[in-house]
C-alpha cells in the first residue's frame, strides 16, 4: 500500500534552507517516503528535524575528533606525553568540552521542546488506539457530539489541532513522523498532544508502541487539508451514508445486514450500528483500508473479507466465507460508501 | 570491638613484613611438601565428579561457556529477525513466531547473556587479580552457576516449544499481563529465578573485592577491574529488586488476577513501567563498566605504563553508577509526563555523558603518555571505541526530550543501543577473551583468525546498524513483523540484514579460534603480555592454587614495581603457602587498608548445590504451569538442601583458634558479627532485600498520588487492632534474637536457647496477625485491597524465613555448632532481623496508618 509515494527533496520546509550545508545533507540522504520523520509538514517536526541535523554535524565532528585521536595515539605517533599535559587531556576532553557541548545543547533542545497540553486552534480530535486499528471522533468548537470515524485522519493546515488520546487494551501509540513526535496511548488514563501541520499532502502514520501481534499493521493515513477543503470534507464526513442506487449495492447492503456485518460495524442511516469495529459510514472515500493494511478498491475489500485473518494476524474480525456473487455485491456496496 | 568481645584471639605477629623477613629463604625440602599439600587441597575432582567442582576456576569457565551459547542462541534469532525484515511483506515467520523471537532476543541476550557473562567473567578472574585462591562463598557461586543453568535453558528452551514469552523484553502490562498462554510467567519466572542467582554471585563479588584482596593492597590501589566489580555488584544490588519487586506484583496479577496493572480496578500499567527502567536503566551500565573495566585492564598493559588519572577513572565509574539510577524516566518520554520532568530527566540523562567521558578520556590519555605497542585485544578496543563514541553520540541526541519524541520506538533506537552495546560490551568482552585468554588456557588465540574475526564483525557490524538510524528517521517503528513496500525501507533493511550475517561469520571464526583443539600449540610463556597485575603471576603450566603463596602487595602494578616479588610467591615465601591440615584455605583482609584479619576455610566439592539449584528451580518452573503441589514440594526440599549445605559446612567451630599463616604472622580462623565475610554478605543481601521492599512502598505511594479511587468509596481497611498485635509480635521477636545474642555471648546459654525458642513463635505470632489483618479484603476486586494483601505477604514470607533462621540457631546451639565463643551464625540472623523489623513495622505503619491518611 502507499500512502505517498517517495517524497524526495524537492519539497522543503523553508526553515531548512537557512542552512546550507543542511540543506546539502539532506540531498544526500534523502528525506525518505510518506512516515520520515525528516520530511516535514508540520511545525513541530520541522524544529526537531532541525535540531537532528545540527546535532548529526556536531556528533560527527566528535566522533571524529575522539577516533582521530585514538588513531593518531596508537598508529602515527605513539610517543610520549608528559602529565601535565595528559591531564590537559583528561580534564579537557572529559570534563570540559562535554559540559560547554552539553549546556548548549540542552539550552536550545529545551526551549524548543514541544507542549503536548499545548491548546488548539478549536478542533479536538479525540482518537482511541484499538486492537489493531484507530477509533477516531473529531468534535470542532463547540460540538455537542462527536464525528466519528476510522483509522484516518484529517487535518486543516494551518491550525493547531489537539488530540486526546486513549486505549481500549493494551498501550499505543499515537504518531505521525511528518507532522510531529509520538504520544502513548493508554487504558484508563488521557494523554494529549498538539499538531500544527503545514503543508497539506497525504501523510502516514502507525503506532509506535508495541502492542501485540498486529503491531506492524495499525497503521493510518494522515490527510493534510487546505481550511477550507477540510471544513468541507468535515460536514461530509458528519452527513449519514449515501443510500446504495444501483441493483448490485442494494444487493450488497442486503448482504452486509444479514450477515450481521452490523453488530460490529456501524454504518449511519441504516440498522447497523455496532461499535466494536470501525464505523464504515464512508469507507469507500478512505484511502486505505484494514488501518492502512491496503487501499479500498473493489478486490482490496473482497480479499479483506474472505481472508482477514491472513491480511491482519490474530484480529477479532473473522473471515467470511461468502458466495462470489454476494461477495461482489458486498464489495460493491462498501465501495460506494463514499 | 566483635573481636574482642567473642574472646577471639586477635592476629599475633609481625605486620607487615620486613624486607629481611622476606629475604629469608624457604628450605626447598619444607616448600616441596607445602607444595604437595596446597595441591592436594585445591584439586578439583576428575571423572563424572569433576562437575562437583566449586573452585572459581571451573565455575567461572562453565558460567562463561553457557552465557556464550546463550550469546550465540538470541544470535541466530537475531538473523532469523533480519532474515524476516530482508523484504517488504516477508512471510518467512509468523507475526506470532516474530514476537516470540524478538522478544527472546532481547531478554535472552540481556538476562542470560550480558549480566551472566560479567559476573562469570568476574568469578573467572577476579581472584587472579586480587592474588587470591577462590572466592569466599565458593560453593555459593556453583549454586548460582546451576541456577543460571537450569534457569536459562528452561526460559530460551521455551522458543521451540512455540511458547515463549512474546510481548517483549519490557513486558508492558496490560499487554503482558492479558497474554494467554505461559509465554510471560516464563519470563516472569524463570528470569525472576536468575536474577536471584545473578543477585548471589553480585553478593559474592563485592565481598570478594572488599574481603580477599592480599595484604597490602589498600582500596586506592587495588586493580581497577575490582572497582568495577565494585561499583557493578553494588548497582545489581540496587537495580534489579525493583524488578523483582515488579515482577512479585506481576505474577500475582497473572496468576490470581490482583489488579495491580489494570486500570479498570484502580491499577495502573505506568507503575510496572516505572519499576522496570528503575531497573532497566541502571541494567544498561552494569552491561557497560564491567567491559570498561576490561579495557581498563588491558589499556595500561599496551601503554606500557600506569593508568593515568586512577582516581579520576574511581570516581566517574562510581558517578555513572549514582547517575544510572536518575535516568530510567527518559525510556518514558513519550507517556505524556510534565514538561518539567522531560526537563530535568533529560539534563540527567546528558549529564551522565560527563563520567563516561571521563574514563575515555583517561585512558586516551593513557596511550598518549605511553608508548603504544599495538595488540590483538587493542585492535578490538579501538573497535569498541570507534562504535561506542557513536552509540554514545546517538545517546546525547535521544536524551533530549523533543528529538526522543521523535526517535523512541523506532531503528534508530534499534541502531543506537547497539552501537553502545556491541561498543561498550561486545567489543571490549571479545578483548578480553583475546588478552586473558592466556590467563586461563595457557595458550594463545591466533592472531590470524582474530584479525579476521575482527574485521568481518566490525563491518559488519556497521553494514547492519548504521542504515537503521536511517530506517528509523523515515519512520520504521520497531518490533514491527513486516512492513509495506513504498515507504523507502525496503533497501536499508536489506543492507541491514546482509551486514548481519557478515557478524554472523566473524562470530564464527572467533568461536571456531576459542573453542578449536589446541594441543599441537605450545603454552605461553608467563606473562605473555609484560602485564603489570597479580594474574600474571600465576604458574605456567597452570597450578590449582592460582597463587603459591599469597603476597603483600604495596603498589598498584606489582609486576613492575615490586622486582622480586614473582620468584618470592614461587618460593612460597609470603603468605599461606601450606594447606596443613589439607583444608581449602583463603585470607581474609580488612576492608580498607587490607589487613590480614583471618584465615578462613572455604568449602570444597559437592553436589549440594545442584540439589538446591534444581530444587529451586522447581520452585520457581511449576508454578509458570500453575502446578502448585509440587512447586510448594520443591520449595521445601529446596530449604532443606540449603539448610543441610549451611550446617554442614560454614561457620562451624574450628580444631584451633588461631593459626600460622606463614611470615611469623598468626590469625584467627573463625571469625563472627562485622568481621566475618557472611555478615558482610548478609548485610549485603540485606541491602537488596530492603531495596525490593521499598519498591512495594513505592508502589503504594505511587497508587495513592496517582490515581484518584486509591482507595475507592467505602473501602475495608486492614484491622487496626490487630495491626498493632503484628507490630508488638515483630517488635518482640526482633528483641528476642537479639536478646538471644547477648545472653548467648554472656554464657547464659539456657536463657538464650529459650528466647531462640519463643522468637520464632512470635514471628508467627506477628505474621499471622498481620495477614489476619487483611484477611476480610478481596485482593482481585481492587488495587487497594491487592496491595496491602502484597505488602502482608511479603512481609509473612520474610517471617517464616527468619524463623528457620533462629529455629537453625536454636539448634546450633543444642547441638554444640553454635557456642558462646563462636557465634557467626546468631549474628548473621539478628542482622537479617534488623532488617526484616524495620520493614514489618513499616509495613504496620502503611497498613494502620493509610485509611487516616489517604
Amino acid at each position: 500500500m502507499k500512502v505517498q509515494k517517495n517524497g524526495r527533496v524537492a519539497r522543503f520546509r523553508p526553515v531548512g534552507r537557512q542552512f546550507g550545508f543542511v540543506v546539502l545533507l539532506m540531498a544526500l540522504a534523502g528525506c525518505g517516503g510518506g512516515q520520515s520523520a525528516l520530511n516535514t509538514a508540520g511545525r513541530e517536526a520541522a524544529s526537531i528535524a532541525l535540531l537532528f541535523w545540527v546535532m548529526l554535524c556536531g556528533a560527527v565532528v566528535l566522533w571524529l575528533l575522539v577516533n582521530g585521536a585514538f588513531y593518531y595515539v596508537s598508529r602515527i605517533a605513539p610517543g610520549r606525553l608528559d602529565t601535565r599535559h595528559a591531564r590537559s587531556v583528561l580534564i579537557g576532553g572529559g570534563i570540559v568540552l562535554p559540559v560547554v557541548v552539553l549546556t548548549a545543547l540542552l539550552a536550545w533542545g529545551l526551549s524548543i521542546l514541544p507542549d503536548p497540553r499545548r491548546p488548539g486552534d478549536g478542533l479536538v480530535v479525540r482518537v482511541t488506539g484499538e486492537q489493531w486499528w484507530w477509533r477516531v471522533e473529531y468534535w470542532p468548537e463547540g460540538a455537542e457530539t462527536p464525528i466519528v470515524t476510522a483509522n484516518e485522519i484529517r487535518l486543516p493546515a494551518g491550525q493547531r489541532t489537539e488530540f486526546r488520546l486513549a486505549a481500549d487494551e493494551v498501550i499505543h501509540s499515537f504518531w505521525i513522523p511528518a507532522l510531529g513526535g509520538k504520544m502513548d496511548m493508554f487504558p484508563g488514563r488521557e494523554t494529549m498532544i498538539s499538531l500544527a501541520p503545514e503543508r497539506p499532502g497525504v501523510y502516514r502514520g502507525q503506532c509506535a508502541e508495541f502492542c501485540g501481534a498486529s503491531h506492524a499493521w495499525m497503521a493510518f493515513a494522515a490527510v493534510v487539508m487546505p481550511p477550507e477543503a477540510f471544513d468541507d470534507w468535515l460536514a461530509a464526513e458528519a452527513a449519514d451514508a449515501v443510500p446504495p442506487t444501483d441493483e448490485a449495492a442494494l444487493r450488497g447492503q442486503e448482504v452486509f445486514l444479514s450477515e450481521g456485518c452490523g453488530a460490529c460495524h456501524t454504518v449511519r442511516g441504516t440498522e447497523a450500528v455496532g461499535t466494536v469495529g470501525p464505523d464504515l459510514t464512508h469507507i469507500g472515500s478512505r484511502r486505505t483500508l484494514g488501518a492502512g493494511r491496503s487501499t479500498v478498491t473493489l478486490e482490496n475489500l473482497g480479499t479483506w473479507i474472505t481472508h482477514t485473518e491472513a491480511l491482519k494476524p490474530e484480529v477479532r474480525m473473522p473471515s467470511y466465507a461468502l458466495s462470489e456473487g454476494d461477495l461482489a455485491d458486498l464489495t460493491q456496496y462498501l465501495k460506494g460508501l463514499k | 570491638m566483635t573481636v574482642r568481645e567473642t574472646g577471639l584471639p586477635r592476629p599475633e605477629g609481625p605486620y607487615p613484613p620486613t624486607e629481611a623477613m622476606l629475604a629469608e629463604p624457604v628450605p626447598e625440602d619444607v616448600a616441596k611438601a607445602q607444595a604437595e599439600r596446597l595441591r592436594a587441597a585445591w584439586a578439583p575432582p576428575t571423572g563424572w565428579r569433576y562437575w562437583t567442582a566449586v573452585n572459581n576456576t571451573k565455575v567461572g569457565k562453565w558460567y562463561c561457556l553457557t552465557a556464550l551459547v546463550f550469546m550465540l542462541l538470541a544470535g541466530v534469532m537475531a538473523l532469523i529477525i533480519r532474515l524476516q525484515l530482508a523484504v517488504p511483506e516477508n512471510d518467512l515467520v509468523s507475526a506470532d513466531r516474530f514476537n516470540q523471537l524478538f522478544t527472546m532476543h532481547g531478554s535472552a541476550m540481556m538476562f542470560l547473556f550480558a549480566v551472566p557473562m560479567f559476573e562469570a567473567i568476574s568469578i573467572l578472574l577476579l581472584p587472579g587479580l586480587l592474588g587470591a585462591r577462590d572466592m569466599p562463598f565458593p560453593r555459593l557461586s556453583a549454586f548460582g552457576y546451576w541456577c543460571f543453568l537450569i534457569g536459562g535453558v528452561f526460559v530460551i528452551g521455551s522458543i521451540f516449544f512455540d511458547a515463549a514469552p512474546r510481548a517483549g523484553w519490557f513486558m508492558y502490562p496490560p499487554l503482558a499481563t492479558k497474554d494467554d498462554g505461559p509465554g510471560s510467567d516464563i519470563w516472569l519466572l524463570g528470569l525472576s529465578f536468575i536474577e536471584i542467582a545473578s543477585i548471589a554471585a553480585a553478593v559474592e563479588l563485592i565481598v570478594g573485592s572488599l574481603k580477599c584482596r592480599p595484604p597490602g593492597m589498600r582500596v586506592n590501589i587495588m586493580p581497577l577491574y575490582a572497582w568495577y566489580v565494585l561499583v557493578v555488584g553494588g548497582m545489581i544490588l540496587f537495580a534489579f529488586p525493583p524488578l523483582i519487586a515488579g515482577d512479585f506484583l506481576f505474577e500475582l496479577e497473572r496468576s490470581f488476577d490482583w489488579p495491580f496493572f489494570d486500570p479498570e480496578r484502580g491499577g495502573d500499567p505506568m507503575l510496572w513501567q516505572h519499576l522496570f527502567w528503575i531497573f532497566g536503566h541502571p541494567e544498561v551500565y552494569i552491561v557497560f563498566l564491567p567491559s570498561i573495566a576490561i579495557a581498563a585492564m588491558i589499556v595500561p598493559t599496551v601503554a606500557r605504563r600506569p593508568i593515568f588519572g586512577y582516581s579520576w577513572i574511581v570516581l566517574s565509574a562510581v558517578g555513572t553508577g549514582f547517575l544510572s539510577f536518575g535516568l530510567w524516566v527518559h525510556h518514558m518520554f513519550t507517556t505524556g509526563l510534565p514538561s518539567i520532568s522531560l526537563g530535568f530527566f533529560s539534563a540527567a540523562s546528558e549529564a551522565v555523558v560527563i563520567p563516561t567521558g571521563i574514563q575515555i578520556f583517561a585512558f586516551l590519555a593513557t596511550l598518549m603518555a605511553g608508548r603504544v605497542k599495538m595488540t590483538l585485544p587493542m585492535l578490538w578496543i579501538s573497535g569498541a571505541l570507534a562504535i561506542f563514541t557513536m552509540g554514545g553520540l546517538t545517546g546525547v541526541m535521544l536524551a533530549l526530550a523533543p528529538f526522543d519524541f521523535q526517535a523512541h520506538d523506532t531503528y534508530f533506537i534499534v541502531a543506537h543501543l547497539h552501537y553502545t552495546l556491541f561498543g561498550g560490551m561486545v567489543f571490549p568482552v571479545i578483548a578480553g577473551v583475546y588478552y586473558f585468554y592466556p590467563f586461563f588456557r595457557k595458550k594463545l588465540m591466533s592472531e590470524r583468525l582474530g584479525r579476521w574475526a575482527f574485521w568481518l564483525i566490525f563491518t559488519g557490524f556497521n553494514l547492519c546498524f548504521l542504515p537503521m538510524h536511517l530506517t528509523g528517521l523515515w519512520g520504521m517503528p520497531r518490533r514491527i513483523y513486516t512492513y509495506p513496500t513504498g515507504l523507502g525501507w525496503d533497501g536499508l533493511n536489506l543492507i541491514s540484514t546482509l551486514g548481519a550475517f557478515v557478524v554472523a561469520a566473524g562470530f564464527a571464526i572467533f568461536v571456531w579460534d576459542l573453542i578449536r583443539p589446541k594441543g599441537g600449540q605450545p603454552q605461553i610463556p608467563r606473562n605473555p603480555w609484560d602485564a603489570g597485575t597479580l594474574e600474571w603471576t600465576h604458574d605456567v603450566p597452570e597450578e590449582v592454587w592460582g597463587v603459591r603463596s599469597i603476597p603483600h602487595v604495596t603498589t598498584r602494578y606489582p609486576l613492575w614495581d615490586q622486582p622480586g616479588m614473582q620468584g618470592r610467591m614461587d618460593a612460597g615465601g609470603f603468605y599461606l603457602p601450606d594447606a596443613r591440615e589439607g583444608k581449602r584455605e583463603i585470607l581474609i583482609t580488612s576492608v580498607i587498608d587490607a589487613e590480614p584479619v583471618q584465615v578462613q576455610r572455604v568449602s570444597g566439592p559437592t553436589w549440594i548445590t545442584h540439589l538446591a539449584a534444581g530444587f529451586t528451580g522447581g520452585a520457581f518452573i511449576f508454578p509458570t504451569f500453575h502446578w502448585y503441589p509440587p512447586a510448594i514440594a520443591c520449595g521445601v526440599l529446596a530449604i532443606c538442601c540449603i539448610i543441610w549445605w549451611l550446617w554442614t559446612s560454614t561457620a562451624r567451630p574450628p580444631e584451633t583458634d588461631i593459626k600460622d599463616v606463614g611470615l611469623d604472622l598468626k590469625l584467627p580462623t573463625y571469625a563472627a558479627g562485622p568481621a566475618s565475610t557472611g555478615w558482610w554478605a548478609m548485610w549485603i543481601t540485606m541491602l537488596g532485600d530492603a531495596t525490593a521492599f521499598a519498591s512495594l512502598i513505592f508502589g503504594f505511594f505511587f497508587y495513592w498520588t496517582a490515581s484518584p479511587d486509591f482507595p475507592p468509596e467505602g473501602a475495608v481497611h486492614a484491622a487496626s487492632g490487630l495491626i498493632g498485635l503484628a507490630a508488638v509480635g515483630f517488635a518482640a521477636t526482633w528483641a528476642l534474637t537479639v536478646g538471644g545474642r547477648r545472653l548467648n555471648r554472656v554464657q547464659a546459654v539456657g536463657a538464650a536457647r529459650a528466647c531462640l525458642a519463643f522468637a520464632p513463635l512470635m514471628a508467627a505470632g506477628g505474621a499471622s496477625a498481620l495477614i489476619g489483618s487483611v484477611w476480610p479484603l478481596e485482593p482481585s476486586a481492587h488495587v487497594y485491597p491487592a496491595v496491602l494483601w502484597a505488602l502482608a505477604i511479603w512481609v509473612a514470607a520474610h517471617c517464616g524465613v527468619g524463623g528457620i533462621m533462629q529455629l537453625y540457631c536454636l539448634a546450633g546451639s543444642l547441638f554444640g555448632k553454635l557456642t558462646p565463643r563462636y557465634d557467626a551464625d546468631i549474628w548473621n540472623v539478628s542482622l537479617y532481623w534488623h532488617f526484616v523489623t524495620i520493614a514489618a513495622l513499616v509495613t504496620c505503619a502503611v497498613l494502620g496508618l493509610a485509611p487516616g491518611a489517604l
